[in-house]
């Protein structure tokens, strides 16, 4: 049988959107207050949605420990208490949590135990995006195409 | 067509065993979920179905109905209960959260008129849940 396992991590960061290909009016007209020039942070909620059969043996889509020590090490460890700004994947992209998603949707898709579905991150309690490679989430999927 | 959802609750207790390994085996695969006294969560049950709105109700379906459905085939049997020493689909079955969705499907499969189960999703915490859909 196949089922849906769901969990939700945790983390905070600072960033601030700006693009060198603006200049620096243009940067204050399209970003706002998010543009302010020494950035600003928010709690984010990650949450990461992973597909496959039941494991008749454990109960399991995949072990829970074993996801959550990947995400300690490729998701918490990288972006908890950090400015988002200076890291590699920004270095030439916006941190908008458009951005954001994609990257953690790749870089969950190395989890090797089960089958990724789609990431859904909140920026605040008001905000929140989804990314399932490119398909629609699978709540927003036409019925009978899940 | 429209989704409708409904949520109960229920607080159980449970363990992860594997009876076919060893206790070691158990331990190293479960971790403190393998202690054999149990512990216990609440958990959070939402039901989606689907269906069309009857025209002179204005219903998919009667809440009130689907409320005491849930009440009946779910939560007065898992409620207050030990999952795998009270609840006859966890003699077999590891009650994870994933095999709790599946068991609860199961549990509501066409028992609830004018609308089809779409989705049984179970929360074992705020960050941690899974989703059926009735997938072979």
């Amino acid at each position: 049988m196949k089922a849906y396992l769901n969990r939700r991590y945790h983390f905070s960061a600072s960033h601030r959107l700006h693009t060198d290909v603006f200049d620096t009016a243009k940067n204050r007209e399209v970003f706002g207050k998010c543009n302010n020039p020494h950035g600003h942070g928010h709690n984010y909620t990650v949450q990461v949605t992973f597909s496959g059969p039941i494991d008749p043996a454990t109960g399991m889509v995949c072990n829970l420990a074993d996801l959550d020590s990947f995400a300690q090490e490729n998701l918490i460890s990288r972006f908890d208490h950090m400015n988002l700004n200076t890291l590699d994947t920004f270095a030439d992209k916006v941190s908008t949590t458009e951005n954001l998603s994609i990257e953690i949707y790749r870089l969950f898709q190395s989890f090797p135990a089960a089958h990724l579905e789609q990431v859904h991150i909140e920026e605040t309690s008001n905000n929140s995006f989804d990314f399932a490679g490119g398909r629609a989430p699978l709540e927003m999927r036409t019925p009978g195409t899940i | 067509m429209i989704f409708l959802t409904r949520k109960a609750e229920f607080s159980s207790s449970h363990f992860y065993w594997n009876p076919q390994w060893s206790p070691e085996e158990n331990q190293r695969v479960f971790g403190k979920c393998a202690n054999r006294n149990g512990h216990g969560h609440n958990y959070t049950l939402e039901v989606t179905v689907a269906g069309e709105v009857d025209p002179t109700s204005g219903f998919v379906v009667d809440l009130k109905e689907l409320k005491d459905i849930l009440e009946r085939e779910v939560v007065s049997v898992y409620d207050h209960r030990h999952l795998n020493l009270e609840v006859p689909e966890f003699k077999s079955a590891i009650p994870t959260t994933e095999n709790i969705a599946v068991a609860i499907w199961n549990r509501l499969d066409n028992k609830i008129p004018n609308a089809r189960l779409h989705r049984v999703r179970v929360y074992e915490m705020p960050d941690l849940f899974a989703d059926y859909y009735g997938e072979p």
